[in-house]
């Protein structure tokens, strides 16, 4: 079970290690959500593989599973998840504001304001 | 007493959520109430320097939980500094946001307050995982804060610079997987204590967790090779934010030096100086880079931003001696640092938008209104930056090249160090005789402003430039306390043993 809980995670991170370096912005969120299911289920076999324990500690049982990689996964979840909306919001502004979803910043996309009043100064 | 410890984290946090939920729509309030917060910050994080001054570890055992169970937030004098810088920048910059950078978009102060949220935790925290959830708090907020204002640009480096942090993240939580499978503790005394007595059989995947942990905060305080979001995400950022996440920085900063002293310091056994055949190279590439892009640049915001990668650059060379003349040194440069990297954004922000659609680019346009002023202090801040004397940032690289006088590296440290400022002195001067010079000298020249008063934005960019003065000024106590402060870290036994052995007796505290 180790070698395949562990060629997972490997499968999952390799995933999404090649599409974080694709060019275009999907790919790439996509890319960071196999790496957040891969870190995920990283951090729960962290406290080693057990099978059929309970999580909670009591006197009459013999061995219990670690709990507390469990509670970890479970930030780690809410967080990766939170993270990944906002970048799918961002990538999608990013798309209906230029029109492409490039992840390259050219030069057309490099105008930016100065001082607290709304005038636009850029850059030819 | 220890109580008051959670105030800078508990202070934001409520600020922020009252902020969003009750007075949304109305800017005013937002203002007072962001800077009234600011103010009391300012006033607990003094309280707190002076409480922490007598070196004394104070842990603060939240839900009374005992220390390796429950999450610990400590005040050594490492942390009460670094609240110290934070509260103080945040309130300069908030006050220079005030003058209308605020109303560029919405959500601006409760963004802010989130971030000072983050900050803040994270210098508190005696915990890993706590670590991470800080960190993450910190970025979701520089997140909105760098995007505030709106434009392409920004959409376009804001998605890399959520991107880098993100897949940061996932290297920190690696990293945590291997500590805590290893070592089955994530409080950091107890690491202290459980690192070195690691099973011989265990000490790689230990070693991989903790090289994994020290290149998460190199991200974050871009060292080279990690560097490269940094240009992106602060030359696109509006000014008051980028003047913010100077303190961003040196959070990683932070990091390593808590890390490189107190888990995986000189006792830590097998896993002793880990990092340190990778942690002096990084810093002199990082600082060889940082004047280079100086050099490079075409842009005002670029020369800033890679102002900064040199100053992490410098900062962590001294880091990299773990004694107390080279920590002490490395804490001086990091309050220079801060204070010098605000001022410039702040006034490459005020220069650029006087000059048409020229902005920040490194050629000859419109002058700028009040041209004595702005090349007096653009003068100034080169100088601090550089590190010519007499201000704080010459103080800060001789008390650097004075503790490295004895390393074995000191041939390559002092000539990158000196070669470095020297290539940075000729960056600034190019930079600021085309800004400020050649408009001066051909039909661009329009009469200045005859008066004599100065706008408020400049006024605060002239508090953060004498504190770079004062800072130069009054060297001495700095430095007394920077040593302490030094000293403490250096004996982190002093630090495990107020976490461990305060700890409340009972689980859970009686009710």
């Amino acid at each position: 079970m180790e070698l395949l809980v562990a060629s997972a995670i490997g499968l999952l991170t390799a995933v999404g290690a090649y599409l974080v370096l694709r060019r275009r912005t999907f790919p790439v969120v996509i890319g960071l959500l196999f790496l957040s299911y891969a870190v995920n289920l990283f951090l729960f076999v962290m406290g080693r593989l057990a099978i059929d324990k309970p999580a909670i500690y009591s006197p009459d049982v013999a061995g219990y599973a670690d709990p507390l990689p469990q509670a970890l996964t479970l930030t780690a979840i809410v967080i990766s998840f939170g993270m990944t909306a906002l970048i799918v919001v961002l990538s999608l502004r990013g798309f209906l504001e230029t029109g492409a979803n490039d992840v390259t910043i050219g030069p057309d996309d490099m105008q930016r304001t100065f001082g607290s009043q709304q005038k636009r100064s850029g850059h030819e | 007493m220890n109580n008051w410890i959670i105030l800078p984290v508990l202070l934001p946090a409520m600020t922020a959520a009252f902020l969003v939920l009750a007075v949304r729509y109305n800017l005013a309030s937002q203002r007072i109430l962001s800077t009234g917060a600011c103010i009391v910050l300012l006033a607990a994080a003094i309280g707190l320097f002076m409480l922490a001054s007598d070196g004394v570890v104070r842990p603060l055992y939240v839900g009374a939980w005992p220390a390796p169970f429950g999450i610990v937030l400590v005040l050594d004098q490492l942390s009460a500094l670094m609240l110290l810088l934070t509260a103080a920048l945040a309130f300069i910059v908030l006050c220079f946001a005030l003058y209308g950078w605020d109303q560029r978009g919405p959500y601006f102060h409760p963004l802010f307050q989130f971030q000072l949220l983050g900050i803040n935790g994270a210098f508190l925290t005696g915990d890993v995982f706590n670590l991470f959830v800080f960190f993450e708090v910190m970025l979701i907020a520089s997140y909105g804060l760098m995007l505030h204002g709106g434009g392409r640009w920004r959409l376009k480096a804001g998605f890399h610079y959520v991107a880098i942090n993100l897949i940061a993240s996932t290297v920190f939580l690696f990293a945590i997987g291997l500590i805590y499978g290893v070592t089955g503790t994530l409080n950091m005394a107890d690491l202290a204590v459980k690192v070195p007595q690691v099973a011989p059989g265990s000490e790689a995947l230990l070693r991989t967790g903790a090289v994994l942990l020290f290149s998460v905060f190199a991200v974050k305080a871009a060292l080279v090779p990690l560097h490269w979001w940094l240009p992106g995400a602060y030359g696109a950022a509006s000014a008051p934010a980028a003047a913010l996440f100077a303190i961003m920085t040196k959070v990683g900063a932070y990091s390593i030096i808590r890390f490189d002293t107190l888990v995986f310091g000189p006792q830590a056994g097998p896993l002793a100086g880990v990092i340190d055949p990778l942690l002096l190279p990084a810093a002199l590439i990082t600082l060889a880079v940082g004047a280079a892009g100086v050099l490079a640049s075409t842009r005002l915001l670029d020369l800033v931003c890679f102002s900064v990668v040199a100053s992490m650059g410098t900062l962590l060379i001294a880091v990299d001696r773990l004694d107390a003349p080279g920590l002490g040194a490395a804490l001086y440069y990091l309050v220079h640092s801060t204070a010098i990297s605000a001022a410039l954004f702040l006034l490459v922000d005020v220069v650029a938008s006087e000059r048409g659609p020229a902005a920040d680019t490194l050629r000859p346009a419109e002058q700028v209104s009040r041209p004595m002023l702005y090349s007096g202090f653009f003068l100034l801040a080169g100088i601090a930056m550089v590190g010519m004397p007499p201000l704080s940032g010459f103080v800060g690289k001789l008390l650097i090249l004075d503790a490295t006088r004895n390393s074995a590296h000191v041939a390559a440290t002092w000539s990158t160090i000196l070669g470095a400022s020297l290539i940075m002195l000729v960056g600034y001067a190019r930079a600021g005789s085309t800004v400020f010079w050649a408009a001066a000298s051909d039909k661009l020249r329009v009469e200045a402003v005859p008066t004599l008063t100065i706008p408020g934005p400049v006024l605060i960019i002239a508090i953060l430039l004498a504190t770079t003065a004062l800072l130069s000024l009054f060297a001495g106590p700095v430095m007394a306390f920077a040593d302490a402060t030094a000293r403490q870290l250096l004996e982190p036994a002093g630090y495990v043993s107020a976490v461990l052995e305060g700890s409340p007796a009972t689980p859970g505290g009686s009710p």
